[in-house]
């Protein structure tokens, strides 16, 4: 069909000989096995972490916030740098979901699923910072504007940080419905699939009764279009307000309206770099490689490399413009990162984000997959550093020097984060093992268009095949045939020979159950007609058997002498 | 009255839709079709009417937007028009500015959840209910196709045979 046509210079998305069955088969897989030691294990460290978290939080509720290393001068620096991390990872999730489908990247489909799941786990990580850094936790539904007993006191709505609860209330939200609408034809096909009752059970609830009719999937469509273009604005609108708490201040350094599409591009770097961190480690583990292949990787390198290009350019902009400017003020604020006692921090960040993406242009070492583990770590501690450097560099001196001062974080900061990474994974891991990792509905749906075997066929000239009539490549048989000439002239003997010069082969791969392998071995010993198979009974059945490694007892199953008998008329 | 119907089933995307377009041609009534993913240009072929999805989604967000616009004014210009840092609290538009990005988020926030309920109850999805799928592999790799009898099973069942069909139920409803 015309519709499948994709131009031949477009390599292919779906590797390998796959119909939509072995999708299923290899969507399922991981949901359906047992977990191994190795998951356990990780499970386990991410298990560990997050307890200690979860002990630093409580800690810090308990006690107060004296517990960390914030002093009077530096009252944001490791919680607004986790968060503002957090939420800036979070980001990638929904440009793959929401900007790639606008877009119509057919590459986004073997990676959206997890690329938002991961935005979820990692807009929860970002949500606890909020909560926690304020010193009366308890009081937090104050931000809310809920009528109340005070007269009905309500909330200040000029404040950046109001903005950024209904902006990470609603990013979350959105994307939350997002991925779950994405998710019930999925779960259907988990729960269609599942043998034992509890799973049936949950699956049934999960996928919410979803039943594929052809008005469902109309809707569907045109509900995940409109959420994409809803959630294109609201991916920009939400790191734009997160960078409005530094951006519309008064300090020097923090007041510059570079900062929402700068803090918009770190978000989409660090996110790309994170979704290729846990990608690699996933297509390897579950098996999924030839739906999350190295074209994959490759492309999220590039869009790796533009985005840090971007945040290039935007601290080049910053230091032209604070030396442009003529503020004093502005100007020491660079000065001070570069060459002030946070320097190692400053070179950190510029090394790892200025650089690192920079080896992308290189082919070789983009299409490199242990190169592009190591850059995709390489980038998200460089745009950790990034907001430390913003916010800790800033505060730490600015208008007045008698309030200089320094900033070390204590055990709980550490504590804490290291908690949240913990979480992190401890919700994707549990996700990697009950969830469909891959979107199959929409794998299957560019199967014709992007798979392997289709577009070797549509190369070759062929139109687009059914999937059963795809023709497996055909690999010089390997099977021995047991060197027994006195079996196989029994059998050839009760056959009938065959006479290559006189007679011509009929296609035994006709016989359902025949495939191109099989027929070789078949020729090998000697039969090449449908007259000669259908001449099989019970003791040619079990010559055939004695003479074959693989494939015992199939001739007989299959009834190839009926067959034979058939496709002889 | 009982009718029957007769499922058939297709396990190619492009062998249905060439069926579809067959039985439509041959002026039988398609009742529904069950696919795996969506098939692009099935619901064309089937003659389904376009979905009104986006326009509700329209909608709700002009309800939101128009929320957040009252909240804000009430609250920050109406209520209590306090003094906070310099801030023009005479009128809503002079300090208009500060309160775009919630403006924004809640339009938003009412266009995504709205539409997204909207979908789900007209699609009739939620947590307990019961798929009704015919065959458990429509999730999988097959396609079925209900077509309601009208006249006589036999010559119907015949055509369908003809379409590419893999497998055919006639069933009662």
């Amino acid at each position: 069909m015309s519709s499948h046509y994709e131009a031949p210079i477009r390599r292919p998305l779906i590797v390998g000989n796959k119909s939509y069955h072995d999708i299923t088969v290899e969507v399922a897989a991981p949901v359906e096995g047992k977990a191994n030691k190795l998951w356990w294990t990780v499970f386990t460290i991410a298990l560990l972490a997050f307890l200690w978290g979860v002990g630093s939080i409580m800690y810090t509720i308990g006690t107060g916030i004296g517990v960390w290393g914030l002093n009077k001068t530096v009252g944001w620096a490791w919680d607004i740098t986790n968060f503002v991390w957090w939420v800036g990872i979070g980001h990638a999730g929904t440009l793959i979901s929401a900007v790639l489908l606008l877009f119509r990247q057919k590459w986004r489909m073997g990676i959206n699923r997890s690329a938002e799941a991961m935005t979820i786990f990692s807009v929860v990580q970002a949500g606890l910072f909020p909560v926690i850094h304020m010193g009366r936790v308890w009081n937090a539904h104050f931000v809310l504007p809920i009528p109340n007993q005070f007269g009905t006191l309500w909330t200040n709505f000029n404040s950046p940080l109001l903005w950024d609860v209904f902006a990470i209330s609603t990013y979350l939200s959105v994307s939350l419905v997002f991925w779950w609408t994405g998710l019930l034809p999925d779960f259907a096909m988990l729960r269609d699939r599942a043998v034992k009752p509890f799973q049936k059970k949950i699956y049934s609830l999960l996928s919410f009764g979803w039943t594929g009719r052809a008005k469902d999937w109309q809707r569907f469509e045109e509900v995940s279009l409109v959420l994409a273009g809803l959630a294109t604005p609201l991916v920009l609108s939400v790191h734009t307000i997160v960078s409005f708490d530094f951006a519309t201040s008064v300090i020097p350094g923090w007041h510059t309206t570079i900062f929402p599409p700068y803090f918009v591009a770190g978000a989409v770097f660090s996110g790309f770099a994170m979704v290729n961190t846990l990608l690699i480690i996933m297509r390897k583990v579950s098996n999924l490689e030839a739906y999350i292949t190295k074209q994959h990787i490759e492309l999220m390198n590039i869009v790796i490399m533009i985005t840090g290009s971007i945040v290039g350019c935007a601290y080049i902009t910053e230091l032209f413009i604070a030396w442009y400017s003529g503020v004093e003020y502005e100007q020491y604020a660079f000065l001070n990162r570069a060459t002030g006692p946070y320097w190692w921090a400053y070179l950190l960040m510029m090394s790892c984000n200025v650089f690192s993406p920079q080896f992308m242009w290189s082919k070789k070492l983009r299409q490199s997959i242990t190169f592009s583990f190591i850059i995709s770590i390489v980038v998200n501690i460089g745009m950790w550093f990034e907001r430390f450097v913003i916010i800790v560099t800033s505060l730490h001196r600015d208008y007045l020097p008698s309030s200089w001062t320094m900033f070390s974080p204590t055990f709980v900061d550490i504590g804490i984060y290291v908690g949240t990474i913990g979480f992190f994974f401890v919700l994707f891991l549990l996700y990697a093992r009950t969830f469909p990792v891959i979107a199959q509905a929409e794998v299957k749906s560019i199967l014709k268009a992007s798979g392997e075997s289709y577009k070797l066929f549509r190369d070759a000239g062929g139109k687009n095949p059914a999937p059963a009539k795809i023709v497996k490549s055909v690999k010089p048989t390997k099977e021995i045939i047991k060197n027994t000439s006195e079996q196989k002239n029994v059998l050839l003997g009760s056959l009938g020979a065959f006479d290559k010069a006189t007679q011509t082969a009929d296609d035994l791969k006709l016989i359902s159950g025949v495939g191109p392998k099989l027929e070789g071995i078949l020729n090998n010993i000697g039969i090449y007609s449908f007259d000669q198979v259908s001449k099989m009974t019970d003791k040619e059945y079990d010559l055939l058997d004695s003479l074959l490694d693989s494939f015992k007892g199939r001739a007989k199953r299959d009834d190839w002498a009926g067959q034979a008998k058939n496709l002889k008329k | 009255m009982s009718s029957k119907v007769i499922q058939a089933m297709y396990n190619d995307d492009d062998v249905l839709m060439d069926a579809v377009k067959e039985v439509r041609a041959a002026k039988h009534h398609i009742e529904e079709i069950y696919t795996p993913f969506p098939v692009h240009g099935l619901d064309k072929a089937m003659g389904l009417k376009g979905t009104r999805i986006a326009i509700t989604a329209f909608m709700y967000g002009c309800v939101g937007f128009s929320f957040a616009i009252w909240m804000m004014n009430y609250m920050m210009i109406e209520q209590w028009p306090q003094d906070i840092g310099g801030k023009p609290s005479f009128s809503f538009f002079l300090n208009m500015p500060s309160f775009v990005p919630i403006m924004f988020e809640l339009t938003v926030f009412f266009a995504a959840h709205l539409m997204v309920i909207t979908f789900y109850m007209r699609s009739r999805l939620w947590p307990f209910k019961k798929a009704e799928n015919p065959d458990p592999r429509t999730t999988d790799d097959m396609f079925v196709m209900e077509v309601l009898v009208e006249g006589n099973v036999a010559s119907l069942v015949s055509f369908l045979e003809n379409t590419g069909t893999v497998e055919i139920k006639v069933t009662e409803k």
